[in-house]
């Protein structure tokens, strides 16, 4: 088939909430290739996490898809019925979370929340299903699998809990795997073995990822493309090295500068890391024209006024600045 | 598991303790004793010498030290000491009024649970509806009910106005007579159960795992039934255990207004006429049988949660 494998076109995402009703996310459209890893970075709060939700239909009161079209291998799914849904999730996408701690029944043995995805999507009984499930940990690299497929989430350390999360979602060979911080809970040499097993397994599988981070360096590290989202709207998109090179939004630019690098300091001589000043505003206090001017160090009339259109960029991708080029 | 129950019984012993001493505390400030008693009903005078030896053969004179060893000695043999107003064994008053409690409290709790655990899910499956609203409505008006008017209540709508069940006693120890002291003891623990198991499950239904559940392509049923269930009942059972343990202590007020011949009345009866050794037989065996249903809850958690058997 050809096409995109998710095509998010002009997403929005409501949040009602009192007695009003908020744009949580808007405008928020992209593309991800078959087999493609596609990256979406932003502070807390700026939507990335819902909009992972939204594509796997778990959007729950107060938020609600306010419109758009998700569109997953050429087929619309923003509307598809609850039962529809459940037929695409875990089998077509999956989705780790960013809480290994919590994100696993503490009541349930782990191989058996590996089993379920096999009972649930083809058809096996349960014995047959604790087979794979054993199976599904060794490829995870979780060590002596036959004996940790009857513990429990508490006796299991956090990487191997994240591992075992990874297992549950690609246990069915999804097409897509959404990944929403799936490190951030983690010690930063376990991150690092989480992100290249993901990479590896997803690499062999031909599975397409969505890795949803606030961390710009582990993004364009592990994706081809990055989109940069600030208070609910994607404000840059391009290619990952591209994005460290030529930052078009002073968002991008402010996040690209606030990263030490090593060897740095040897070139510019000591000095502190900038950071971008102020905080994101709040989802009801959203300020007119582009949400970022309050922060931004080159704001002028416009930027209070109008809401910059998304621009492409000469090479690939997307700007909204009226200050670009 | 063993380790648990060992624990648990090495409890059991100093809790006892503590309470037959607290009783004799009580009862030594109490005014009054079961001779006082019997010469001050107004019917009767006692001769001062009957009186005087009585005194010494029941051992009311003895220092309340003494007394209290004697007790403790006797006790652990198994002797519970005799009933000063019907001069026999307490133990054997004791066995023949336990049954009718057993009933009685197990009848509450089994209709406690059936009812209110069931309310309870059914609300926070569906919080807003019609069924929430009403089930809640339900529960805090059993909260705030006495036993004693809504048994009353009982009495005169079954028994009196439909006839359809006797209002008091214990019949043959057949159900028809149970139904009305059950409910009418079952229903504060029913209502908090109620709401206890919609908080529950209102809390695990927004758990991660459930959302990670979902994520998996389950039915909300399954999701329901696969995890949500164990993980609310870990919250109700905390609950049914102080219920349930405490319900013979409760049950004093039912069983002396249904004429129930159970351990409550039995202690109720002693304690007016001063009936010491009876008492004290009384307040154990309701203290036993809470430090029992706690044993059991505990030995229950450990059969429900895993991490607590690695602890």
């Amino acid at each position: 088939m050809t096409g995109p494998l998710l095509k998010v076109d002009n997403l929005r995402i409501s949040l009602a909430g009192d007695g009003a009703t908020y744009s949580a996310v808007e405008n928020v459209s992209f593309e991800i290739g078959r087999g493609e890893a596609f990256g979406l970075v932003g502070e807390s709060g700026c939507g990335k996490s819902i909009t992972a939700l939204a594509v796997m239909g778990l959007l729950r009161r107060p938020l609600s898809l306010g419109g758009g079209r998700i569109v997953l291998d050429g087929k619309e799914i923003q509307d598809a019925s609850a039962a529809e849904m459940r037929r695409l999730r875990g089998k077509r996408i999956a989705m780790i979370f960013q809480e290994p701690m919590t994100a696993l029944n503490p009541l349930s043995p782990v191989g058996k929340q590996i089993a379920e995805m096999f009972v649930l999507h083809e058809g096996m009984g349960w014995n047959e299903a604790m087979d794979r499930a054993e199976d599904a940990l060794r490829q995870v690299r979780v060590p002596s699998p036959e004996r940790r497929i009857k513990d429990y989430p508490h006796q299991l350390s956090g990487g191997m809990r994240q591992r075992v999360m990874i297992a549950i979602a690609l246990a069915c060979g999804p097409d897509l795997l959404v990944a929403d911080e799936p490190t951030t809970a983690l010690d930063v040499t376990v991150q690092a073995e989480i992100i290249d097993l993901m990479a590896e397994l997803c690499a062999a599988k031909g599975t397409a990822i969505l890795m949803i981070s606030h961390d710009l360096g582990l993004v364009a590290n592990m994706c081809k493309r990055v989109a940069v989202m600030y208070a609910g709207r994607i404000v840059e998109s391009q290619a990952a090295e591209a994005i460290f090179a030529t930052p078009s939004h002073p968002y991008t630019r402010g996040l690209v500068d606030s990263l030490p690098r090593l060897g740095e300091r040897s070139k510019r001589g000591r000095q502190r890391l900038r950071e971008i000043s102020g905080v994101v505003p709040s989802i009801a206090a959203y300020p007119a024209g582009c949400r970022f001017n309050p922060r931004c160090p080159s704001v002028t009339e416009v930027c209070r006024e109008v809401v910059p259109e998304a621009t492409p960029l000469p090479a690939e991708g997307l700007v909204r600045c009226h200050h670009h080029g | 598991m063993l380790l648990v129950l060992g624990r648990r019984l090495a409890n059991v012993i100093p809790t006892l303790l503590a309470v037959i001493a607290l009783v004799f505390l009580l009862f030594s400030v109490l005014p009054g004793s079961f001779i006082s008693g019997m010469n001050e009903d107004g019917r009767s005078t006692i001769d001062p010498a009957v009186m005087e030896r009585m005194r010494k053969e029941m051992g009311l004179d003895d220092p309340l030290l003494e007394r209290f060893g004697k007790y403790v000695a006797a006790t652990v043999t198994g002797d519970l000491g005799t009933s000063f107003r019907t001069r026999e064994p307490v133990t054997k008053m004791l066995s023949n009024r336990i049954w009718p409690s057993l009933k009685l409290v197990l009848a509450a709790m089994t209709f406690a649970i059936a009812v209110g655990v069931t309310l309870g899910f059914l609300a926070a499956l569906r919080p807003g509806s019609w069924i929430d609203t009403a089930s809640m409505v339900g529960a805090i008006s059993g909260l705030s009910l006495s036993q004693f008017w809504f048994g009353l209540m009982l009495m005169y709508l079954f028994a009196l106005k439909l006839q359809w069940l006797p209002s008091f006693g214990y019949g043959d120890g057949g159900l028809r007579h149970l139904i009305l002291p059950a409910i009418a003891l079952g229903v504060g623990p029913m209502a908090l159960l109620a709401r206890t198991t919609r908080a529950a499950v209102l809390d695990v239904l927004n758990a991660d795992f459930v959302r990670t559940a979902r994520s998996k392509g389950m039915s909300e049923r399954r999701v329901v039934e696969w995890h949500v269930l164990r993980n609310a009942l870990v919250l109700v059972i905390t609950i049914v255990g102080l219920q349930f343990g405490s319900l013979m202590g409760q049950a004093v007020v039912v069983e002396k207004l249904f004429a129930w011949p159970g351990v409550g009345s039995l202690m109720v009866d002693s304690v007016f006429q001063r009936d010491m050794p009876t008492v004290q037989g009384c307040i154990l065996m309701i203290v036993l049988f809470f430090l029992a249903i706690n044993t059991l809850v505990d030995l229950a958690y450990v059969v429900i949660d895993p991490r607590i058997r690695y602890q």
